[in-house]
């Protein structure tokens, strides 16, 4: 009889494949991340930390974001209250540009070197673009050289490269949840027709934000898989979010992430990505209250969306920079990121 | 934020008066805007920026997380 080959502790491994030598983990690493027992959480989180500060250095990027058409989308993405295919309260509504320079003032006036403007739509139409343009003038014409990003859905090779001559640094189209485990999350397009418009992003040289949201339904290694997943884009940046029930939704009723579940996805996905951007996203302030958000800053995470989302409510953006500051954690300047 | 004498739930839509809201008030005081007219349970045109809200009912007009 042989003796079964001893388990490598996945942490042990990880600090020296993710910490030493910046390789992510695999798939089933991730998986063993993941199903680590509560005792352990606070040694993954003080792990991803170092991982983080290793390879992304010290600084926090903050980013504000604003739904420029909100509503009464064709899409069916199930854990979204914008659908127009679900009883939800949410109304259409477009912003003014006024409203927009506004917005865009307000971030910056927190200090964020992001602002990412967004509409509730399958891929934009010509309208939705010119209106993103004359937006993007109106905010340069304000004075305001806040870096914009924007999230219209997805872009044809024509729209892609308008996008980039507009000044559009950093484009965000969310993977949302593992391929496996798409199709059960949205029946309208598939994932490869986010894939692709993904890449199409990547070789215009734009930058790549592609994140998602857990808590729909997968299970663990699910979650795992699609950390791998996100990996093998390479993105700039993964906005992490936790599903936020809304009503009139199919997942209105699906349980909020438990904290611990949240803090171990946190650690994961850090290990799996040890240089990407990793956003504190929407749901955090429901699963975390305000001590796991600072759990989840000292855990791995990088950047943060401050303010509010599209249709939810964030936590007033001064909140957020008194928590980074109590952290010691410094705020990336523009300066930086040009 | 949420009116206090209101005929109707600005979360659910439903009489303030009939059933449970404590969960509706406190996804009012976490993450949402009011949804649903107070006075008369029509569902607003709500525009969620980074620093505020504003939520406009057809009947009844606007108001906005400004103080
Ligand atoms: S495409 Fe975007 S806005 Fe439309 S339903 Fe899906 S997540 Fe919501």
């Amino acid at each position: 009889m042989t003796a079964a080959p001893e388990q490598i502790d996945v942490l042990d491994a990880a600090r020296e494949q993710v910490l030493e030598r910046g390789v992510g983990l695999d798939e089933q690493q991730v998986l063993q991340v993941l199903e680590l027992p509560d005792e352990r959480i606070a040694d993954l989180l003080a792990l991803a930390h170092e991982v983080r500060e290793r390879w992304c250095g010290p600084e926090v990027e903050v980013e504000g974001i604003v739904s420029l058409k909100t509503g009464g989308c064709p899409e069916d993405c199930h854990f979204c209250s914008q659908s127009g295919q679900f009883p939800s309260p949410v109304r259409s509504a477009w912003l003014d540009i006024p409203g927009l320079v506004r917005a865009a003032r307000q971030t910056r006036d927190t200090g964020a070197t992001e602002f990412c403007i967004v509409a509730a739509v399958r891929g934009p139409d010509k309208r939705l673009l010119s209106q993103v343009r004359d937006g993007i003038k109106a905010i340069r014409a304000d004075g305001n050289d806040i870096q914009i990003a924007c999230s219209l859905g997805m872009l044809t090779q024509e729209q892609v490269d308008e996008l980039v001559e507009m000044g559009c640094h950093r484009y965000n189209h969310n993977l949302e949840t593992a391929r496996s485990h798409f199709p059960s999350v949205v029946t309208t397009h598939s994932w490869e027709e986010r894939w692709d418009t993904l890449r199409m992003v990547r070789e215009a040289g734009m930058e790549v934000c592609c994140g998602g949201i857990i808590g729909m339904g997968e299970t663990l290694a699910q979650r795992a898989e699609f950390a791998v997943q996100l990996a093998s884009l390479q993105p700039d940046e993964v906005p992490l979010n936790f599903l936020i029930p809304n009503p009139g939704t199919p997942y209105e009723n699906y349980p909020v992430v438990e904290g611990p579940d949240a803090l171990r996805a946190v650690g994961a996905f850090r290990l799996a990505l040890p240089r990407t951007i990793l956003r504190f996203a929407g749901g955090r302030e429901l699963t975390f209250g305000d001590l796991g958000a600072k759990q989840g800053m000292l855990g791995g995470i990088n950047a943060i969306i401050v303010g509010n989302y599209l249709t939810n409510l964030g936590r007033p953006a001064q909140q957020d920079l008194d928590m980074l500051t109590d952290l010691n954690m410094p705020i990336k300047a523009l300066s930086q990121t040009l | 934020m949420s009116v206090v004498s209101a005929k109707f739930c600005q979360f659910c839509g439903k009489s303030s008066d009939e059933g449970d809201h404590a969960a509706c008030q406190r996804r009012l005081s976490m993450i949402d805007p009011p949804r649903y007219c107070a006075e008369c349970a029509r569902r607003m045109v709500v525009q969620v920026t980074p620093g505020g809200w504003t939520a406009r009912c057809s009947r009844h007009g606007e108001i906005t997380s400004a103080r």
